[in-house]
């Protein structure tokens, strides 16, 4: 006796397309219900958050400080036409918090992070050694990505927070070295229009763009198939879907923060 | 039957015939459209070794994946150690999974872990309350069991075929199993790797007194290994029995699996 096969709902391509979807949202459903469930492996969290945050430093740096010196030096001549370069600091700083050092490290993190837990998982599973984990009576999804996920979520945040700094110190370098502010007053003008719900919009995209890398690295990964290629393929899908979730998320979290703001 | 096979010394184990360790009834699996099992039936006994004789793609392996529950079957009654594994919850499941010790095809060591950390980690994972002293005891007697206890901190790439599947073995036997699953031991090694292999799979079930499942299409392995061979054609055992009771079989797809490993 076996069990007879359904024909498919609509094609192949239509039902695979939605069998997909539901598989990528199951998956996330079961990290939320993995995440409150012991154990916790805290050690490899902090394991993790190494890899994530401090492995992406130097790369988040040199980007975070090229963009904010590059910023500033092309916009300044538009501004210069008013006579308005003194509106660099705040103009600079607003455009960092609020879009450029989020997206940026999230780009950033996508490639370098999102391709190697895909590349990582998707070779643990090609390998079996996955399958070997969950023989051992180990739960693969609680050790491998419950794990990521909470470390890309958090650390994305944190550097986030570190490429606006570092945007911000380039920027004061060209103000610097061509109105020669001093470094308290491009501060405190930089600061002095940024509100509270820049800082809170800012911090919930870092979040929700931290999530969504790591989620979808490890579901790719998860989810490889057909030996090495599959591997290569699922590093390859971890980045370019974690970075078109990342631009329509953006648009909605800006969406959504401006209709707050002009409330 | 050619005479190599009959100059093989057989151990002979210490077998249970009244306690079933695995029992398998009406098993039938399917992917899509193509039906890998058709109603399987195979019973396992307490410190027996049956060897799955088949080609590849005949399920040897999905057999053996519903044993330990990483596939579901579609229809039938798998029983392990008294309990049907597709009905038990995930804990449940788990405290299974403690008492087999499945060695994969391809090992399946943890490539970024070390020889000893792959052998700690299912122990400190399941098993809190260790002491660190207790850990490396254990870890050192299952090398030692496997003889590469001068591996212990070596990575996985440094090792050849033939230790990594030692070494997945002695993994395995950390946990102390009841029951051992052989995916595929002999696959890739070269012959004297794969008598070594085959002597350890028999030292395994002596030391430790499991019973075993050997998955392969190596009949030397199955001669020195099995105390019964089951022949998977077609989805179901077409024959079960002792290794010279299965191949005097005159089934012409036996024979010719019997001729394509020795040319006659």
């Amino acid at each position: 006796m076996t069990k007879k096969i359904r024909p498919y709902i609509f094609s192949k391509g239509v039902d695979d397309t939605f069998k997909g979807v539901y598989d990528a949202f199951a998956f996330v459903a079961l990290f939320f219900k993995q995440l409150f469930k012991p154990p916790f492996h805290f050690r490899q969290v902090i394991d993790q958050c190494y890899e994530v945050g401090i492995k992406s430093l130097p790369l988040i740096t040199l980007t975070g400080f090229v963009t904010g010196l590059v910023f500033t030096k092309q916009s300044r001549p538009s501004l210069e036409v008013f006579g308005a370069t003194s509106w660099l600091p705040s103009l600079i700083s607003i455009a960092l918090v609020r879009a450029l050092g989020p997206l940026v490290t999230a780009l950033i993190c996508a490639g370098k992070v999102g391709s190697s837990i895909g590349a990582e998982l998707g070779s643990m599973k090609v390998t079996e050694q996955i399958d070997a984990m969950e023989v051992s009576a180990i739960n693969p999804f609680k050790y491998l990505v419950v794990t990521r996920v909470i470390a890309t979520t958090l650390m994305v945040s944190i550097l986030s927070f570190y490429c606006s700094l570092v945007g911000l110190l380039g920027s004061f370098v060209n103000v610097h070295a061509n109105d020669t502010t001093s470094f308290a007053n491009f501060f405190q003008s930089g600061f002095s229009d940024i509100t509270f719900l820049d800082i809170f919009s800012s911090v919930t995209k870092s979040l929700v763009f931290g999530f969504t890398i790591g989620i979808v690295g490890c579901y790719k990964g998860f989810n490889a198939t057909q030996g090495t290629r599959g591997v290569g393929k699922a590093a390859n899908q971890a980045v370019v879907t974690a970075m078109f979730l990342i631009f329509v998320e953006e648009i909605v979290i800006v969406q959504v923060s401006n209709w707050i703001r002009f409330f | 039957m050619d005479s190599i096979f009959l100059n093989m010394e057989k151990k002979v184990h210490n077998i249970d015939l009244n306690e079933k360790a695995i029992s398998i009834k009406g098993l039938y699996k399917s992917f899509g459209d193509l039906h890998v099992l058709k109603g399987i039936d195979l019973d396992v006994h307490k410190g027996e070794n049956v060897v799955v004789l088949g080609k590849s793609g005949t399920g040897k392996s999905v057999l053996i994946k519903i044993l330990v529950g990483l596939l579901k079957p579609d229809a039938g009654v798998v029983q392990v150690l008294g309990k049907e594994v597709d009905k038990l919850n995930q804990k449940e499941l788990d405290a299974l999974r403690l008492h087999i010790g499945f060695a994969f095809q391809s090992s399946a060591l943890y490539d970024s872990m070390n020889v000893r950390q792959n052998l700690e980690f299912p122990l400190t994972m399941n098993f809190k309350n260790l002491s660190k002293a207790e850990i490396k005891d254990s870890v050192e007697e299952v090398l030692d069991a496997v003889g590469l206890i001068d591996k212990i901190d070596q990575m996985p790439s440094d090792l050849s075929g033939g230790q990594r599947k030692r070494i997945g073995i002695a993994r395995t036997l950390i946990l102390k199993p009841q029951i051992m699953l052989y995916d595929e031991p002999t696959s890739g090694l070269d012959p004297i790797t794969c008598l070594e292999i085959n002597e350890l799979i028999n030292e395994v079930q002596e030391k430790y007194n499991t019973s075993s499942i050997i998955i392969t299409h190596d009949l030397t392995c199955a001669k020195e290994t099995g105390d019964r061979v089951a022949m998977l054609l077609d989805g179901t055992f077409v024959k079960t029995g002792s290794f010279e009771e299965v191949f005097e079989d005159k089934d012409e797809r036996i024979q010719s699996f019997y001729n394509y490993n020795f040319i006659k």
